[in-house]
């Protein structure tokens, strides 16, 4: 397996190799340099970091515990089955590690108005969530499709003081909040910040917001040497944007003998076209500001996606993906709509966690995986995020009437 | 030189103080919306109305710099099936009947699909002179610009007025026949009024750069392009024009469109 390189990823331009960088109206360029050189002194500034450690641990409930789930190894019957247990994370999901992150860089750059975009709704009360807590205005774009299928975080962000404005246009899912929340972003970009939820967009978002999701696989790295005395074979983790397989995979890079495998939805089928693989079933583009793998038409029109859950139904990824499946440094696959519920069922059966259907997919393929390796081979999948959100679809797709 | 450049600096042009010197207006309009037809009879109607350069958008599922008049027409364009290639041959069919620069306007995607240089190759048999391309700065642009060189079409960047000094500079050094200067902070789309820091931003534009300066976005009535023609060499308008197109019987389109943009023009003319 190739190595990556220690340099320094992504260069000064925001380049992860050939992808990334910023594909944005100029209107915009001065506000991401402005972000950057925010984030930069953030970086080196000891009580900014202070800080958002001290709201990791007592607010979002940090360190998520590294769960060693015996029973599905049993059922498995080859691997064991290690899970990071962002579930547990407050709001129920990675998502929190980067609003509280960007909603501290907010504060700091003055900016008193957040507009982020959602899909399934995660990062949309990960970020009203952050906003509630300090003070800040925030409106959050969402697909009028994922308004419906996602209904009960549509009411916990307006709970939480969130405005939550329906888009209409194109698919009216993920892809389309995207672009109305860019659009609201280039109207008030004085006033306002853009607080993005996964590795995507224009430099530095996947860098920036890829280093607050680390906390994810440092803690996990720590947790697995400790409770096994070495790291896994295997690290897995669902892939929409990408953050939180990124968040674990990169403190993972550098150690050759981990393998890190990255599953995509593969909706009714990768051979149907209703699916959300750009990696395992895309070609390379330029959306939302950066060049990278695309769902797309031989015009170059961004398709419309598929997939039984909203977190991964998007048409893009994050360019550092893109850069690892170059670089053959993380290998990517698919898992479909029912393989997800699947995934979903066993987990809950098994081990009584409810999964968000995202991570189901990762558990999915996890648990077929373990099931064709030795006892003595370990693999650690990230548990993005809870099942609560997803009880109408799950329902709806085993026939139940609630 | 390009024929955008030329435009600029033709000699009745050129020998004339900047003030005095005639504006330039530009029209903006979806290629294919309402139908292929309509762009084929639009155009010279326009031209004919007193435009001097037309703006051929080539239509994308995802226009982020868009409101949602160019969004509607992009969307009705591409649920028709226009494409990139089809867009080609429209201007290439336009080339036949009109003498003024034609541009295109894209994102970039679409022509990376394409190919840079089949696209650049194609636009230039085409007759196209040059290309806008809303979401690719001077950072990301080299190629297409070396491209563009290479088939005697300019690559026209963009400014904003958040645009740094610093910004300033390299957009104003990197962007060929004019330079294409946002009038306000926001997409596209006709407004009712247009910034009060306009003069402010275009006199920072002018104190850097002598390249020619058109403006854009927002501006839909004869009084603000006549504000604007005071304050830069060239006047663009895009949503109104959409929004007359959307609003026209297919058979009076063509007339629509040439007497409205004939309002612009005898409000911007000197007189």
């Amino acid at each position: 397996m190739k190595i990556l390189n220690k340099e320094q990823l992504p260069d000064p331009l925001g380049h992860f190799g050939k992808f990334g960088g910023k594909f944005v109206p100029e209107t915009l360029m001065a506000a991401l340099e402005a972000l950057e050189k925010a984030y930069r002194e953030a970086q080196h500034d000891a009580g900014f970091q202070e800080r958002l450690a001290a709201l990791l641990r007592d607010y979002a409930g940090r360190p998520t515990p590294l769960y060693f789930a015996a029973k599905l190894t049993e059922h498995c019957g080859g691997a064991r089955i290690y899970l990071k247990r962002e579930d547990l994370a407050h709001t129920g999901a990675h998502k929190i590690n980067n609003t509280l992150g960007q909603g501290l860089l907010a504060e700091r750059m003055g900016k008193r108005r957040i507009v982020a975009e959602t899909g399934a709704g995660q990062h949309g009360v990960a970020t009203a969530t952050v906003c509630a807590m300090l003070g800040l205005e925030c409106v959050v774009y969402m697909g009028e499709k994922d308004i419906r299928r996602q209904s009960l975080n549509v009411f916990r962000m307006r709970l939480l003081g969130a405005e939550v404005r329906p888009v209409s246009s194109g698919s009216q899912t993920l892809k389309d909040a995207i672009n109305e929340a860019i659009r609201d972003w280039v109207t008030n970009v004085d006033s306002t910040h853009y607080l993005l939820g996964s590795v995507v967009g224009p430099h530095p978002y996947p860098m920036m917001v890829r280093d607050f999701q680390l906390v994810i696989g440092r803690e996990a790295r720590h947790q697995i040497l400790e409770a096994t005395g070495r790291l896994p074979d295997y690290a897995i983790a669902c892939v929409g944007g990408g953050s939180n397989a990124m968040g674990i995979f990169h403190p993972l890079a550098n150690d050759p003998e981990v393998k890190l495998i990255g599953v995509e939805a593969a909706g009714l089928g990768l051979d149907t076209g209703k699916h959300s693989a750009s990696l395992a079933g895309g070609s390379i583009g330029v959306l939302h500001g950066m060049k990278s793998y695309l769902l797309q038409d031989e015009a170059g029109q961004i398709r419309e996606t598929h997939s039984i859950s909203a977190g991964l139904d998007y048409p893009g990824v994050g360019p550092e993906h893109s850069y690892y499946k170059e670089s053959g440094r993380a290998s990517y696959v698919a898992v479909n709509d029912e393989e997800a519920l699947e995934g979903f069922q066993l987990l809950c059966q098994q081990e009584g966690i409810i999964p968000a259907l995202e991570p189901a997919h990762a558990i999915y393929y996890a648990a077929k995986l373990a099931s064709q390796l030795s006892k003595d081979q370990i693999i650690l999948v990230n548990l993005s995020g809870r099942g609560d959100k997803d009880m109408d679809i799950v329902a709806k797709a085993l026939g139940v009437h609630l | 030189m390009s024929r955008i450049a030329t435009f600029f600096e033709s000699s009745e042009n050129a020998t004339t103080p900047r003030k005095e010197r005639k504006k330039v207006l530009i029209a903006y309009l979806t290629v294919g919306y309402p139908t292929i037809e309509a762009t084929l009879e639009v155009v010279p109607a326009l031209l004919e109305g007193g435009c001097d350069m037309i703006e051929l958008g080539i239509p994308f599922s995802d226009p982020l710099a868009d409101g949602t008049t160019i969004q509607r027409a992009s969307h009705r364009a591409l649920q028709q099936g226009v494409t990139p290639k089809l867009c080609l041959e429209v201007a290439h069919e336009l080339r036949q009947r009109v003498d003024a620069p034609l541009i295109f306007m894209s994102y970039y995607n679409p022509l990376l699909r394409y190919g840079l240089e089949a696209f650049c190759a194609a636009s230039a048999q085409g007759g196209i002179d040059g290309l806008i391309v809303p979401d690719l700065p001077p950072e990301e642009g080299a190629e297409l610009e070396r491209l563009a060189e290479r088939h005697q079409m300019d690559l026209i960047y963009l400014l904003a007025p958040t645009t740094t000094r610093e910004r300033l500079r390299l957009v104003a050094a990197r962007s060929r026949g004019f330079i294409y200067v946002v009038s306000l902070r926001g997409v596209t789309g006709a407004r009712e009024a247009l910034p009060t820091d306009l003069e402010d931003f275009i006199a920072r534009v002018r104190g850097i750069t002598s390249k020619p300066l058109c403006v854009g976005f927002g501006i839909a009535t004869p009084e603000q392009a006549r504000r604007v023609a005071t304050l830069a060499d060239g006047v663009i308008l895009g949503s109104r024009i959409v929004e007359i197109l959307e609003s026209s019987e297919p058979r009076s389109i063509g007339a629509a469109a040439g007497a409205f943009i004939r309002q612009i023009r005898n409000a911007i003319s000197p007189h």
